[in-house]
């Protein structure tokens, strides 16, 4: 609900974590630094994940092809046509919103268990893809995008991407405008008519909404928001393979956004935060960080539904958007 | 007076079953109009017809001088054809609130702010005194109420055409009594069909009423024809009595 | 070779792959057809029977026959044992919600992976086939292992269609799968019978492993291909249908046979799924079933 109160709490509360996220930078110790910027950009790929799961209620099995697009959006000019570093971003942004539109177009002609399978086919057929032309991606190997190509030329200076420091606050910003812009579409008229269209699909057709055309727009944000991800974590940290196309990388923003609570605008970041952090120190005493995940979606589904923070809003604080 | 809505040879098959059968119906601009029938004669069929949710197998439909047999759902309610559900299918996770601003905020095409949602919701909500109730959850609203929002969601839409399926249907009977009011106020500026069973809310609103059985439109004409029609009564009121309604 | 020896060859090959595939995809199907639900995890325990038949050929020593008989036997039963485990534990307290059955049963597939990675390891391991017999046609000779490895599925295939269509058992798995609610009140026990079924759909997989393994060597990770080609079979066979199941299985098993010998088989995956992705997007009912009830 949208009075005036509780408005300004909700903005405070999300500029008070990106506040914190921002200082951090400077307390934090080497290890966590790094940890933290890979969790940031992954969140972003929960988020996006998150507007089409959590507010639309399309469970999406194929979302590792929209992060790859913009990883290869970004990566393949850059690395074969020798791009700069923002054309090579939008080259991702671009990259992701042609493959959410047209994947959108297809897949959301079918509903329910058809959607979930469907996604998960294309998405193969991506990954399937990038080793076809293992000539350009080299496949699973991957590439290396060399450090003199991740410098942007910033008036007088150079930013440079492989410093730690700037890595770590441009992944904040990109989360922020991630977190912002979810923020922005949940508490819109658009977000209301999405939601509506999680209850009750047919009731909202009645209302005489046209929910192909809204679906469709959230297939494409999100797919944009994850392609975003994808292109900031090629041009951050320099690698692109075809590992992050693997359905692996389909389950895994899943499992986040289903552990910090479906449908709210931060749990995304403490889904991925939590599960980067249980898959660190678990693979200290054990390699099985596959029965970590698989013991860890079993439970969640059993008995935690909601998740982290979407227990918390249910529980005690109900103005958690 | 001229027709707002026109069927001809309208009809609905499912598998072998007739549901909707070669339907010639027409309805004057601001009547109330009641349809009634024995279960299975096809009334919730037609309507959805109407309104879209199922294409016909064949016939037209014509709203306001236009064909809308080949439109889509969400195109008709748009240009005034608002449809409450026969099982009540508010939102249930969703406050009063937000399914009341729903409809409103369709309609409201030029005003972008938030204000003119809320005072449109809210001028719904007071329309059938929920007002109080704006920010509970839909589903946790007693049955009675639940209807009333349901109600209110088609009248947020403004239409010209309110279609509402068995309203009354588990209400008190003081609560069908304010219903009655409020179905006349809507027809001031709305035209009403309306599927009902409940006889009583029939006779005290319908101008005319159609009566449908087995897929077919079986009489029509004012309530006191309809209530000396022979026909009417063996096919209609027979089956009334055994259902106990 | 000639053309026509290598086609002969190639729809042979693929008449194995037919063979196995029908098999697996008949169990994914049966789970969906009763019990409303895509068991994500299929794809594993198909490895998990070609991972046991190889843990038991290995430990019975003499005739490799007496170790793959066993095998045939024991390794569908553990792992029939172990889905119905895992189906009385979760699938049945999620009360078979359609997408949280999903999430769970991926759960699942991470789990049986994890384990036979820790426990069998990431080496490909082969089994030694119970005979070796070869059959010399005019142009090459042909392993008689394979061929029956069509005979045993054929014959699988039709007891299964004897069992659901003429006895008591098939009548019960179809009045559940007909109608659950009804079958409650007729005094059928459907938690029952989803256990069953579910235990079931992973038998046949492990079956079609166990085959499967004399020729093509057991690995952890041998499941993903399996369970996209039986989502495969049973998108366009059409959901439930027995007969369309078997005929798509042809269809895929041999085209995919005759498809790799003329084209990278990468290339020829990414036709495959991106047709049938399509066919599930135009035709969901599939190309041969009728529109599911």
């Amino acid at each position: 609900m949208s009075g005036d109160g509780t408005t300004a709490k909700v903005y405070a509360l999300h500029a008070a974590v990106i506040a914190l996220l921002v200082a951090l930078n400077f307390i934090l110790p080497e290890y966590h630094h790094g940890v933290l910027a890979r969790v940031l950009v992954l969140a972003v790929f929960a988020m996006g994940y998150n507007l089409l799961f959590g507010y639309v209620g399309l469970l999406s099995l194929g979302h590792a092809m929209f992060f790859a697009a913009g990883l290869y959006g970004a990566g393949l000019p850059l690395y074969h046509l020798g791009w700069g570093v923002p054309a090579a971003f939008a080259g991702g942004l671009g990259a992701g919103f042609v493959v959410a539109l047209v994947i959108g177009l297809l897949a959301l002609r079918t509903s329910g268990v058809a959607f979930m399978i469907v996604t998960m086919m294309f998405a193969q057929v991506f990954y399937l893809t990038t080793l076809y032309f293992g000539e350009w991606t080299r496949g699973d190997e991957g590439l290396v995008l060399q450090q003199q190509t991740r410098q942007v030329a910033l008036g007088s200076g150079t930013l440079d991407l492989t410093n730690p420091a700037t890595r770590y606050l441009l992944a904040v910003a990109l989360f922020a405008a991630a977190l912002f812009a979810t923020l922005a579409i949940v508490r819109s008229r658009h977000g209301r008519v999405l939601v509506a269209i999680r209850e009750n699909e047919e009731r909202t057709k009645m209302l005489g909404y046209d929910t192909f055309a809204n679906k469709l727009a959230a297939v494409v944000t999100s797919g944009v928001i994850c392609a975003a991800a994808g292109a900031a974590y090629a041009l951050l940290f320099g690698y692109v393979g075809s590992t992050f196309a693997s359905v692996q990388y389909s389950i895994l923003p899943l499992l986040w956004v289903l552990l910090g609570g479906a449908a709210t605008t931060l749990g995304p970041l403490l889904g991925t935060l939590f599960m980067y952090y249980v898959i660190d120190i678990t693979s200290g005493y054990t390699s099985a960080y596959m029965l970590v995940v698989g013991l860890v979606l079993i439970l969640l589904v059993l008995y935690f539904r909601k998740g982290v923070l979407g227990t918390m809003r249910e529980r005690w604080v109900r103005w958690l958007p | 007076m001229t027709a707002l809505l026109t069927t001809k040879g309208l009809s609905r098959h499912f598998g072998g079953l007739r549901a909707v059968d070669d339907v010639d119906f027409s309805l004057e601009t601001g009547e109330i109009r009641a349809v009634i029938g024995p279960n299975g004669a096809g009334k919730t069929t037609f309507v959805s017809l109407v309104c879209g949710r199922y294409a016909p197998s064949s016939g037209r439909i014509t709203f306001d001088g236009e064909d809308i047999t080949d439109m889509p759902a969400h195109l008709r309610v748009r240009r005034g054809i608002a449809y409450t559900f026969q099982i009540t299918s508010v939102f249930a996770n969703l406050s009063a609130y937000d399914n009341v601003a729903l409809p409103v905020q369709r309609t409201l095409t030029d005003g972008r702010s938030r204000g003119a949602v809320r005072q449109g919701a809210m001028q719904a909500l007071e329309r059938v005194g929920l007002a109080g109730r704006a920010h509970e959850p839909a589903g946790a609203l007693a049955y009675g109420h639940q209807r009333l929002l349901e109600v209110a969601m088609g009248l947020a839409l403004k239409p010209r055409l309110l279609i509402l399926d068995e309203p009354t249907q588990g209400l008190s009977d003081g609560e069908i009594e304010n219903f009655i009011a409020l179905v006349r106020e809507i027809a001031s500026d709305a035209t009403v069909l309306l599927i009902e069973h409940n006889m009583q809310v029939v006779m005290e609103l319908a101008r005319r009423i159609t009566v449908f059985n087995a897929g077919k439109i079986l009489a029509e004409g004012s309530p006191a024809e309809i209530r000396a029609n022979t026909a009417v009564q063996e096919a209609y009121l027979g089956t009334a009595q055994e259902a106990g309604t | 070779m000639a053309f026509f020896p290598h086609l002969l060859l190639a729809t042979l090959e693929g008449l194995v792959t037919s063979a196995v595939l029908a098999l697996t995809a008949l169990g994914l199907s049966l789970v969906f057809g009763v019990m409303r639900i895509v068991n994500v995890a299929h794809g594993e325990f198909f490895m998990l029977g070609a991972v046991l038949a190889w843990a038991i050929t290995s430990a019975i020593s003499g005739n490799p026959a007496l170790g793959f008989a066993l095998a045939l036997v024991l390794s569908p039963l553990i792992v029939g044992a172990i889905a119905w485990i895992a189906e009385r534990l979760v699938l049945r307290r999620i009360e078979y919600n359609p997408e949280a059955t999903i999430v769970a049963t991926i759960g699942l597939l991470y789990i049986i992976q994890q384990l036979a990675l820790t426990f069998y390891g990431p080496e490909a391991r082969p089994v030694t086939p119970p005979f070796n017999y070869r059959i010399q046609l005019p142009w090459f000779g042909y392993s008689g292992y394979k061929l029956s490895i069509i005979a045993a599925s054929a014959l699988l295939l039709l007891a299964t269609w004897f069992v659901l269509t003429r006895t008591r058992i098939g009548l019960i798995m179809r009045a559940t799968q007909y109608d659950r609610e009804t079958a409650l009140a007729f005094g059928i026990p459907v938690g029952r019978v989803y256990g069953a079924v579910f235990a079931l759909g992973a038998m046949l997989a492990a079956i079609a492993a166990v085959l499967i393994v004399p020729i093509q060597q057991a690995h952890y990770l041998m499941g993903l291909d399996p369970l996209l080609l039986s989502f495969i079979v049973v998108i366009i066979g059409g959901l439930g249908s027995l007969r369309g199941t078997v005929i798509a299985a042809l269809l895929i098993g041999v085209s995919d046979g005759i498809i790799s010998v003329f084209f990278s088989p990468t290339l020829a995956k990414i036709i495959a799924t991106l047709v049938v992705a399509m066919v599930l997007v135009f035709r969901p009912q599939g190309l041969f079933g009728t529109a599911t009830k």
